[in-house]
């Protein structure tokens, strides 16, 4: 090795080791766990299963005791729940977000404050939010279904987190509130660094705002906007405490990580779980790489 | 070069390490959040610990039992010396039995005092794991002068309950008050829907989820006759919002003033009748109503005792704290304060307790026979069963499913969580 190298793998090192402990060492471990058949109440007794737990005969998938197939399991039913969610909240939140960039991009009094403002949402921790939220939508003494009721707009007060039919939409707009802002400042940081003269050509030819937002502003938005979404889909896919939060926490609304914590800690199955968390890591991955994959094709059609 | 410095720390801290054991010991516990634990805990360690000259530190622990004992089992898991003391859902022993310690050295006997079903439950193989500390039983708690005013008599039977709800909820509701309640009860789906499932189950003749044998007999006519009618009071005489109602929840609608029945455990009374409580002195007790005319009453057992938990440092004085926790002087005044109560036979008969709480007296028997969960059958896998248990039902009452068909489907569920012939 010469000693150039050498120096670079020292100066690696540190960083290297701490990678290892925080991400590599736990991921293995749950890989490991996900071959055995370890329970929570006694580590040290886990023997090594292979895949069982993924394939076998009580395991994730191809189950015989899915009596109703597969996605009317507890564990497909959380694969779809966690679908759901991510993809209409991640939805909304970009549009919305790109609204509130482009309004905030604006030059008007007070703009720094309402910038400020803007980020509250974002700025509480989730679990805060959630049980705010929680109040507010409570069916009996929550303001929100107090303003619906005088307003005229529902006949009977709505149980928004308790109804199945609600819960999931309910979950979806808590999120959506919360990080709307967040998606609002990546997208703000993209178009602050646009180059003036676009604009400045397209206003000497007279071009419709319309057609100078689809033809300019969005095509050079767009790197930073795929960026934002896709850190917006790696949170969204993993959601966990606002469900557990807001909602009964029952089949109907469980997520992919609420089905992993009930099998690990609550059932006490370690293997099992652990099996289920590598499954939602390998299907979070392959969304990644589903999504980076279109945002591509569509960049090379332009 | 980092072993020398480790074995030289260590030689520097050994004999202050010594120095602490020697002396007073901190002893950590937890004692519960619902209604006046906290309270109570406080000052009941508190006088233990000016006894005695050690220390307390109260340790916080969410309201919901699923939550706690998946806390507790976390930290088991990683051998955590956090806790001391710790507090023991009547469904736990089972689950936990590894990780407690034997209390029959430190007791001296005194189990013998409390009631010999819950020291039962709380031993296994052969060794106490905990002192029973308070015992449960589902009630129905209701409005006497609406009853009065509507004249009506406290139900027998959910048939009953149900007209005599709806006919209070619509004439409340037609005076003006816009969201009284007929009915309000726990049916989130955590441990307390299972409680209140059990209770509706065994009224109807429908059995206990799984026999004593360890046999799945939830799949029975009276078990869907049971969910049937629980269903049938969602968004007729209860709100829709029940589906996410645990205790406190429902206290809070009933002692409000906004609901003319509830179900819910002792603890309620005493806060119910407290001066912040809006229906104090209007309250009635009974036993909850049998399901049909030959049906039968039925509270399910709740309760919670207090351990020690292996991994204790100082498990002599955590045992010592114990059992002062569960002494017949603390007991009476929870029961006389705070309605928890007692495990000990003889206080029942207390005039003082009796004072504080009547229907302690009148609903003796349903405090001595109520039924227990099917934990023994099941052993380390309730918290499962348990969980199977109430989902199906919060799909049957949130009219996801039939009865007929989400108890079919719990049957295959349960076997699945059962893997084999035996728990």
């Amino acid at each position: 090795m010469n000693p150039k190298t050498k120096t670079a793998w020292l100066y690696l090192s540190p960083m290297l080791l701490v990678l290892i402990v925080v991400a590599l060492w736990p991921l293995g471990r749950t890989i490991w766990f996900s071959l055995t058949d370890a329970n929570i109440n006694d580590l040290d007794a886990a023997k090594f299963v292979g895949l069982e737990n993924y394939f076998g005969e009580y395991g994730l998938f191809a189950n015989p005791n899915y009596t109703d197939g597969f996605w009317e399991s507890d564990w497909g039913i959380s694969i779809i729940n966690t679908l759901k969610f991510s993809v209409v909240s991640v939805t909304i939140e970009t549009l919305l977000g790109l609204g509130v960039a482009l309004l905030l991009n604006q030059e008007f009094k007070g703009r720094a404050w309402v910038r400020a403002a803007v980020l509250v949402p974002w700025a509480i921790p989730t679990i805060v939010s959630a049980k705010m939220w929680g109040w507010m939508l409570h069916d009996q003494f929550g303001v929100i279904n107090q303003w619906l009721y005088d307003l005229g707009l529902v006949a009977q007060k709505v149980a928004w987190t308790a109804d199945p039919d609600f819960a999931l939409w309910t979950v979806v707009a808590v999120d959506v509130w919360k990080t709307t802002p967040f998606m609002a400042l990546l997208i703000l940081a993209a178009l602050q660094v646009l180059p003036k003269d676009c604009y400045e050509a397209a206003r000497v030819d007279g071009v419709h705002p319309l057609r100078l937002f689809w033809r300019v502003t969005l095509p050079l938005i767009k790197p930073a906007l795929m960026v934002a979404v896709i850190f917006r889909l790696l949170d969204a896919l993993r959601i966990f405490d606002l469900i557990y939060v807001l909602t009964s926490n029952s089949n109907s609304t469980i997520s992919m990580s609420g089905f992993v914590r009930r099998e690990m800690v609550d059932n006490g199955y370690m293997g099992y779980g652990s099996a289920a968390s590598t499954a939602l890591f390998l299907i979070i991955g392959l969304c990644t790489v589903a999504y980076i994959r279109i945002g591509r094709m569509k960049l090379g059609e332009d | 070069m980092t072993f020398k410095l480790k074995s030289a720390v260590l030689a520097a801290i050994a004999p202050i390490a010594l120095m602490a054991s020697a002396q007073a010991a901190t002893i950590t516990i937890s004692c519960g959040s619902v209604g006046q634990d906290f309270e109570f805990c406080k000052k009941h360690t508190s006088e233990w610990a000016a006894k005695t000259g050690n220390e307390v530190k109260l340790f916080t622990i969410p309201n919901s039992t699923t939550d706690i004992l998946a806390l507790f089992r976390q930290m088991f898991a990683a051998k955590s010396t956090d806790l001391d003391v710790i507090n023991v859902d009547v469904v736990w022993p089972g689950v936990i039995k590894d990780h407690l310690v034997d209390l029959s050295k430190y007791s001296n006997g005194a189990e013998k005092n409390h009631f010999p079903a819950i020291v039962k439950n709380n031993t296994v193989d052969g060794k106490l794991l905990a002192m029973p500390w308070f015992t449960d039983a589902g009630l129905l708690y209701y409005r006497k002068d609406l009853l009065a005013k509507y004249n009506a008599k406290a139900p027998a039977t959910w048939e009953e309950l149900a007209v005599v709800a709806k006919k209070i909820q619509d004439g409340e509701r037609a005076a003006g008050n816009n969201d009284f309640q007929g009915f309000v009860f726990q049916a989130k789906a955590y441990e307390g829907l299972t409680c209140d499932a059990v209770e509706w189950l065994t009224s109807y003749n429908g059995g206990n989820i799984v026999d004593a044998d360890g046999k799945i007999t939830v799949n029975n006519p009276g078990a869907v006759k049971a969910l049937k009618t629980a269903a049938s009071w969602i968004g007729t005489i209860a709100p829709q919002g029940v589906l996410n109602y645990a205790e406190e929840e429902a206290r809070g609608v009933f002692q409000n003033g906004n609901a003319a029945f509830m179900r819910n455990w002792p603890y309620a009374w005493s806060l119910g009748n407290g001066k912040d409580s809006k229906i104090a002195g209007k309250i009635g007790v009974s036993a909850l109503p049998k399901g049909g005319a030959d049906g039968k009453n039925a509270a399910t057992l709740g309760g919670w005792q207090l351990a020690v938990s292996k991994y204790s440092k100082n498990q002599e004085a955590a045992a010592s704290l114990v059992m002062y926790m569960t002494s017949p002087e603390v007991q009476k005044e929870r029961a006389i304060k705070g309605s928890y109560n007692p495990t000990i036979a003889s206080l029942y008969t207390d005039k003082d307790v009796l004072a504080a709480n009547p229907f302690f007296g009148s609903l003796y028997d349903v405090f001595t026979n109520a039924v227990p969960r099917p934990a023994t059958a099941t052993g380390l896998k309730y918290p499962e069963v348990s969980a199977a248990f109430w989902n199906a039902t919060h799909d049957v009452l949130s009219g996801k499913t039939s009865a007929e068909d989400s108890l079919k489907k719990l049957e295959g569920k349960l076997n699945q969580v059962r893997r084999g012939k035996t728990w």
